[in-house]
């Protein structure tokens, strides 16, 4: 544990100090701005006819992005970059198990992503206290701490492919891609075109994190069926997670791939 | 404190196909400085990777101080320093913090830690830089302060790999000199190197490896008289330039079989015997009063041997 502490001390600093932070940083404060300024002057009804309605929108729509990049930043390279960067020839020589650096180096990037997750989640309740006073939903509260989850088991993701590749961009362009692209086309695809519940996927479980904003919580599954032409139809399906299912799937990717990560790096070489 | 001890038993490396060690065997003992000489990809730096836990052997053991490196790891470099390649240190951490956390995993007491610290980055001269980022270092200045790393926790073994890489010609003088000064405090080094003069310098024995086998393993003066037709070759500076006069004086010394001329004021001198018959050569040309200035064993010898075992390079 001590070593655990030792790693996860000097890695932080190293983050905290580190150009990547101040850039998240950055983007996080783009995006509350921008929001800040489009909700102020357009006064969209979707963002304050409720309270609840202004942090689905506002949270709800965006929380997830700012936890997905930081991941991309804090987790992408940790555990490749120890070998492409060489700082583990610095660390790995000294009487330390490999598994402290990584649960240290995850510790670290997890409360530098938290740090940018809190900022944006208190610019968020700033503006919601200017608007709608001191009524801040219990659900917002649930939803934070989903994200916080969600946070969680995206830093486990990342650090897997961290720890699957020597190459610190190949590792930070996979994870940015599956997160920002990909995951979210095969749940539109499975559930869509093949009507399947889209359960496997993170994204499909980080759902209940905008959905809990919602009131009634969405129908786990809902089917829409449209008509082209007055002779073809089309029917749509679309899932929802339940809190249980979403927080469950959420649990599951961050365990098997934290774990998974764990076990290359123990295996990994510095060849 | 038993005696340091580095130990490879019947030790493999595959990478696929390719044998990088095959069967090392190889246990060095004691206060000494051990070179480790071979071509490129002869299996050097495999070898010292294995013995930081950097990777895993294919087969057999690493052992440290008898203790396995890959089963007990923390128990097994608790007293060994480092310097494998030039590591690199997080970009935004100072020389200072970086030793902390070495200084904190290696469990260096809290009391007189930040002056050990100062004190190691001292030694290696970059007492100026110990609270400027590592990210504006250059090569030779990394390779520095991770030489202070290696040595901060007081290491009983310490294993280095071409550890004056990257350093300019006052540099690697003076981590020589910090490696001679190791084996005055009871300290294994065992180092690669592609340097055969900086091996002759400061190692007291050398271990040759080529296409992962160990081909020899004793003492510098041995491995050169057994390779070397039984002869041993020693390089004495003379104050004077050389005459032919001094040079007759000198053949006929006990135990010199040959003395020639290198250059104005060099004398090679060749002798058969073990190290009381080089201390007793050297002994007489001083009582003979010829003006010697400086005495080494030459490298040229060790140099031939390398040439003589090492067929090809990678």
């Amino acid at each position: 544990m001590t070593q655990i502490g030792i790693t996860m001390k000097y890695t932080f600093l190293d983050y905290f100090r580190s150009r990547r932070f101040f850039i998240l940083l950055a983007i996080t404060l783009i995006i509350s701005a921008i929001l800040t300024v489009l909700v102020g002057y357009y006064r969209p009804p979707s963002f304050i006819s409720s309270d609840l309605a202004f942090y689905s929108s506002w949270w709800g729509r965006s929380a997830t992005f700012v936890i997905i990049l930081s991941g991309i930043f804090f987790g992408g390279d940790a555990i490749s970059g120890e070998f492409q960067n060489k700082t583990g020839y610095f660390g790995i020589p000294n009487p330390i198990r490999r598994s402290s650096i990584y649960v240290g180096k995850w510790l670290s990037a997890f409360i530098a992503a938290t740090i940018i997750f809190a900022i944006f989640a208190t610019i968020t309740v700033g503006n919601g206290l200017y608007y709608f006073g001191a009524n801040v939903p219990i659900q917002f509260g649930q939803s934070l701490l989903y994200a916080w989850f969600y946070l969680a088991a995206v830093m486990g993701f990342t650090f897997f492919f961290s720890s699957l590749f020597k190459n610190s961009s190949m590792s930070i362009l996979v994870t940015a891609i599956l997160f920002l692209f990909v995951f979210s086309l095969i749940e539109t695809l499975v559930a869509s075109l093949v009507n399947i519940e889209p359960w496997f996927i993170i994204t499909y479980g980080a759902g209940v994190i905008g959905n809990i904003l919602t009131v009634p919580y969405p129908q786990p599954m809902h089917t829409v069926t449209q008509t082209f032409g007055g002779q073809r139809t089309i029917s749509i399906t679309t899932y929802n997670a339940t809190v249980p299912e979403g927080l469950a799937i959420i649990a599951l990717y961050f365990i098997v791939t934290a774990t998974i990560g764990l076990l290359l790096f123990e295996r990994k070489e510095f060849t | 404190m038993a005696n340091p001890s580095v130990e490879a038993v019947n030790l493999s490396k595959r990478y696929g196909s390719f044998p990088a060690l095959s069967n090392l065997d190889l246990k060095i003992e004691g206060a000494k400085c051990v070179g480790f000489l071979g071509p490129n990809g002869a299996g050097k730096t495999t070898t010292l990777k294995i013995f930081t836990d950097l990777i895993r052997p294919s087969s057999g053991q690493a052992l440290i101080n008898g203790v396995n490196v890959h089963t007990q790891k923390k128990q097994a470099l608790e007293s060994v320093g480092a310097l494998v390649e030039t590591p690199e240190i997080y970009p935004a951490l100072t020389p200072r913090e970086a030793l902390t956390m070495i200084a904190e995993i290696r469990g260096v007491s809290s009391a007189g830690r930040k002056e050990r610290i100062e004190e190691a980055l001292k030694e290696v001269h970059m007492e100026e830089w110990i609270d400027k980022r590592w990210g504006k270092f250059s090569k030779g200045m990394k390779q520095r302060v991770c030489v202070a790393s290696a040595l901060l926790s007081d290491p009983t073994v310490v294993l280095l790999d071409e550890p004056t890489n990257g350093l300019d010609p006052r540099g690697m003088s003076e981590v020589r000199g910090i490696i001679r000064s190791l084996k005055g405090k009871s300290r294994l080094v065992f180092m690669s190197s592609h340097l055969l003069s900086e091996v002759s310098e400061v190692c007291d024995e050398v271990a040759m490896i080529d296409h992962g086998k160990l081909v020899v393993y004793d003492t510098i003066a041995n491995v050169t008289a057994k390779f070397s037709g039984g002869e041993n070759v020693i390089e004495v500076g003379f104050r004077q330039p050389l005459d032919a006069m001094l040079i007759s004086r000198v053949s006929k010394i006990q135990g010199v079989t040959a003395a020639e001329r290198r250059d104005d004021t060099t004398l090679q001198i060749r002798f058969k015997g073990d190290l009381d018959t080089q201390e007793s050569i050297l002994s007489s040309m001083v009582r003979m009063n010829l003006g010697v200035i400086s005495y080494k064993s030459a490298a040229s010898a060790l140099e031939d041997v390398y040439l003589s075992l090492i067929k090809d390079t990678v």
